[in-house]
Order: C-alpha cells, then sequence, then structure tokens
C-alpha cells in the first residue's frame, strides 16, 4: 500500500513530469502526442481488471464488467490511433527511425 | 508474485514515461508509442496473476469485447475524424474509472477515509469526462449540429454539480454508502457532464478534448491511489499535467481563455452582429491561369485548411506541389496552430498524404516569409487567414494569430462557395485586390491545376 505522505510526494514527481514532457513539444505533435497521453490513461484497464477480480455481488460484477470493458477499449483504441498517426511521420531526408 | 507484480508495474511507469518523451519529436515518436504499448502489455498480463480474483471468465469477455471494438473502429476510422475518436476513447478511460470507484464504494472495504474521499473524487472527474467526451463525440460527428443554449442554464448546471458534490460528501462519510446515494451520485455526475459540455461551439471542441484527457487522467490517478496501484497514479498522474498543459497550448494558440471556451457559447451572440462587410468586391480567377501563376511563381506558400482535408485534396496538392518544385519553384506548407480541428491535425492529415515534415512551418516560422512569396494558395482554409484578426477589434476573432496570407503578392483562394468560415465572420482577405477565387471542390481544383501543370 502507499499512504500519505509517500503518496503524495509521488503525485508531485509524476506531475512534473507530465509538465515537463510536454513543454517543449513542437505543435505538429499536439495531436498525436494527445492521443498518445491518451492511451497512457488506458492503464486504468489494470484497474478495472483488480476491481472486478475482487468483485462478489451481481451489481459489483456488472459495473466491473463495463469497467473492463471500457477500459479495454481505451488502451487498445488509443494504442491503435495514435500508432496510425506516427506511422505517417517522415522527413525528406529518408525515412524515420 | 507480488514482487513480479510490483516489478512489472515499476517497468511499465517507467516505460510509458520514455514512450512520451519519445512521443515528443517527431524523429524518435514513432518508436514512442510502442515502448508506451510493451509497458501497457506488460502491466495488463501480469495482473491477470494477482493474488485472490475471481470471475476471470467474464474479465476476459469484457477484454475481447471492448478491446476487439476498439482495435477495429480505430483500424477503420478516417484520419479527418480522428479528434472524435481520441474523444471516444477517452472517455471510455474516463468510464472506466469510475466504475472501479463505483465498485469500490459498493464494497464499502476502505483502508482509511481518504481512500473513501479520493475514491469519491476520482467517481465525479471520471464521469464527467465519461459524459462530457461522449457528447464532444456526437458534436464532432455531426450527431449533434447545434450548440444547446437555455435561459438560466449556468444556474441549472451549478445546481446539479452542487448536488452531486454533496451526495459526493454524504459518500465520503458513510460507513456503508447506501445503493440508492450511490447510483443518483453518479447519475448526477454524468448529467452534470452532458451539461457542460452541450453549450460549447464545435470550432473550441479540441480543447474540451484535451481538458477531458486530462480529467481522465486525474481520475485514474485518484483511482490508483484506491487500490494502492502505482503505475495508476504515476500514469494517470503524468497525463494529468501533461494534458492540464496541453489544453492551455492549445486554447492559447486559439486566442480563447479556457473559462472562455466553458462558459460562453461561442458567437452565441455578442460580437456577431458588431461586424460590418468589408469593402469591394470578389475576383474569380480559372485553374488555367492559377497554374501559370504559380509554375511561373518563385516561390510559393500553401496554407491548407480542414476544408482540403473534407475534400480529400492532400494527396492531389501535395502532387501538385511536386510538379512545381519539379520546375524549380520553391513550395512550402504554412500550418496554423488550430488548422484542422486540433493542434497538429493538419500535420497528420498531410503526412497521410505523405508531406515531409520538414517542408511543413508553423505559424511564427513562415509568416515573416509570406511578403517574399509570389503566390499563396489558400485551400479550405478561412478563419486562420482573415486579416480582420489584426484590424478589427468589433471581430470576434479579433486578436486570434493569423497567418499573413495577404501580404504575398498575389493570393489564390480555393474554395467551394461563397460561405463564411466555421466562425461565421466573413472573410476580408477574399475582397483584397490581389486576391483571386478559385471556385469548386478541392480535389477536383486540385486535379485540375495538376492537368495544367504538366501542359506547361
Amino acid at each position: 500500500m502507499i499512504e500519505g505522505f509517500t503518496a503524495l510526494y509521488i503525485f508531485m514527481l509524476a506531475g512534473f513530469t507530465g509538465y515537463e514532457i510536454i513543454s517543449r513539444v513542437p505543435v505538429i505533435l499536439h495531436t498525436p502526442l494527445m492521443s498518445g497521453s491518451n492511451f497512457v490513461h488506458g492503464i486504468v484497464l489494470v484497474g478495472a481488471m483488480v476491481a472486478m477480480g475482487h468483485a462478489v455481488t451481481g451489481v459489483e460484477k456488472f459495473v466491473g464488467f463495463i469497467g473492463v470493458m471500457l477500459a479495454a477499449g481505451n488502451a487498445v483504441g488509443g494504442y491503435v490511433v495514435t500508432e496510425r498517426m506516427l506511422e505517417m511521420f517522415k522527413s525528406s531526408k529518408g525515412a524515420a527511425k | 508474485m507480488n514482487l513480479l507484480i510490483q516489478l512489472s508495474y515499476f517497468a511499465a511507469a517507467v516505460l510509458f514515461i520514455v514512450g512520451l518523451k519519445r512521443m515528443s519529436s517527431p524523429v524518435t515518436a514513432r518508436g514512442g508509442i510502442i515502448w508506451a504499448g510493451a509497458g501497457m502489455v506488460v502491466a495488463t498480463l501480469i495482473t491477470l496473476f494477482w493474488p485472490d480474483m475471481h470471475n476471470y471468465g467474464w474479465m476476459l469477455l469484457a477484454l475481447v469485447i471492448g478491446g476487439g471494438l476498439a482495435w477495429y473502429t480505430g483500424k477503420k476510422v478516417a484520419m479527418t475524424d480522428m479528434p472524435q475518436m481520441i474523444a471516444i476513447y477517452n472517455g471510455m478511460g474516463g468510464g472506466a474509472a469510475a466504475a472501479i470507484a463505483a465498485v469500490e464504494l459498493l464494497r464499502g472495504d476502505f483502508h482509511a477515509t481518504s481512500f473513501q474521499v479520493l475514491a469519491v473524487i476520482g467517481a465525479l472527474i471520471g464521469s464527467v469526462a465519461f459524459s462530457g467526451s461522449m457528447v464532444a463525440f456526437a458534436k464532432l460527428q455531426g450527431l449533434m449540429k447545434r450548440s444547446l443554449v437555455f435561459p438560466n442554464q449556468q444556474l441549472i448546471n451549478l445546481a446539479i454539480f452542487g448536488g452531486a458534490l454533496l451526495l459526493g460528501l454524504v459518500l465520503m462519510g458513510a460507513d456503508q454508502p447506501a445503493g440508492f446515494a450511490i447510483f443518483l451520485f453518479f447519475l448526477l455526475a454524468l448529467v452534470f457532464g452532458v451539461l457542460m459540455t452541450l453549450p460549447i461551439g464545435g470550432a473550441d471542441m479540441p480543447v474540451v478534448i484535451s481538458l477531458y484527457n486530462a480529467l481522465t487522467g486525474l481520475a485514474v490517478a485518484f483511482e490508483g491511489f484506491v487500490l494502492g496501484n502505482a503505475a495508476m497514479i504515476i500514469a494517470g498522474t503524468v497525463v494529468g499535467s501533461a494534458g492540464t498543459l496541453l489544453t492551455q497550448l492549445m486554447a492559447k494558440a486559439m486566442n480563447r481563455s479556457l473559462t472562455n471556451v466553458l462558459f460562453s457559447g461561442f458567437g452565441s451572440g455578442a460580437g456577431a452582429a458588431a461586424e460590418a462587410g468589408p469593402e469591394g468586391s470578389m475576383k474569380e480567377v480559372d485553374a488555367t491561369d492559377a497554374a501559370v501563376m504559380m509554375a511561373y511563381a518563385e516561390k510559393v506558400i500553401i496554407v491548407p485548411g480542414y476544408g482540403m482535408a473534407v475534400a480529400q485534396a492532400q494527396h492531389k496538392i501535395w502532387e501538385f506541389a511536386q510538379l512545381l518544385e519539379s520546375r524549380g519553384v520553391s513550395v512550402k506548407f504554412a500550418i496554423h496552430p488550430v488548422a484542422g480541428r486540433m493542434p497538429g491535425h493538419m500535420n497528420v492529415l498531410l503526412a497521410e498524404a505523405g508531406v515531409p515534415y520538414d517542408k511543413i512551418y508553423d505559424l511564427e516560422e513562415i509568416n515573416n516569409e509570406f511578403s517574399q512569396a509570389d503566390v499563396a494558395l489558400v485551400i479550405g482554409a478561412n478563419d486562420v487567414v482573415n486579416p480582420v484578426a489584426r484590424s478589427n477589434p468589433e471581430s470576434p476573432i479579433y486578436g486570434m494569430p493569423i497567418l499573413d496570407a495577404d501580404r504575398a503578392k498575389n493570393v489564390i483562394v480555393v474554395k467551394r462557395g461563397k460561405g463564411k468560415g466555421f466562425s461565421g465572420v466573413e472573410n476580408a482577405l477574399f475582397f483584397l485586390d490581389n486576391t483571386r477565387m478559385l471556385y469548386g471542390d478541392g480535389q477536383e481544383v486540385a486535379g485540375k491545376l495538376i492537368a495544367e501543370a504538366k501542359q506547361l
């Protein structure tokens, strides 16, 4: 379990990390990057799976099912569209690595 | 096993951050998403081995249904429809965070009150992001044409939000929250997301989608605290802060403040009426003359807009540009920060047509060059080249940074008809002495230009 101030420190550091990553991004990458960050919060899938795995009553299972389904959509869909967009970025000086 | 799970989550968090970092440069962007993708696969697979889990059958079914549908739609969607697809996938993430909170609240088995508080806040944010994103999708997809504005709208929204907040407080305090209260809480939060998004105009939607993206990130982080899941906390927080910054950048590019976007229906009343029609008349040109003008020019700057993408003309335009280049004409593409439906959207569309990214220039990079250009070819763009934004303080788009296409020696505007732009403002550029209008569907016109240029 991550509790109290440890949690707060993680929150603070991760917050700055996100800010730093984005702060020097060229405009041409805004849409792919928004899509990419959209994919990254697809990690909610992990939580949805755990929540569903511990569901007991019918209602809990049902809500958990919806959660896993939505989360899987977020992760998979986010990946597919980001990958498709980034695939197209090429330089005229040979293919990008 | 527990150690292995923690190690995998740690690896996933590292991969996400490295992946996002790589995605912030065009050279490494492609690899970035693959790194992040690997992180996701590792984290998901290891979670199947989480101790004391049940319901595997249904879980796998949910994974297959959700993942399969998203895979199919994601592969199929046209590049022009990307913004609304991002909105829908983002909404799903918010919904999932809300669902986690719902399950945890129903179970009522919290280690500490602080977790219960975070679960409720995450649920509220996630629900709003979910229903709001769905409305954003419907609007961009054209399923919902008008912005809904009714009297006392903001008061009603505030009341509903207040109601959700109050119920949330009750849920935070309760030992074993009642099912009915939980249901009502989620209902109010969802309704608030819908009502909050309804009055926002289509042009502002990208900013809103970006905001909901950040909100989903936060919701995920909060639920991560509840579940004690470090990967969710880190990934969610990184997205939350990155998304907030991205939202600000987008709003700035459109010269709109975030409060302005959220709390005023764009073009609904104020400003739109105060505008006087520009003087002069529009002058037409045919494709032959336009092609000759550009083929014998030294420098041509192409200003593409969303209209070009809708007409699917980007491939033809690039072919035409290559023809010009083979004749020794210098060709550059000038992209306004909000060309397309989202910052960077137009770059994606041009990239799809095979235009190398080093031929594409930002507003700041190219604005000084217009005065040396022989021809500015404006295709499917409107508001972003309207000089009124520089000159007329009465105009609703006054102050928005624009591409100075009007400073080129000649301007050729390819346009379907005489209509106004997305903002509903008349474009003074079309009436200038050095502007010629080339009417027609973008793709057809581009085809004609290619044919004419080949004959020269």
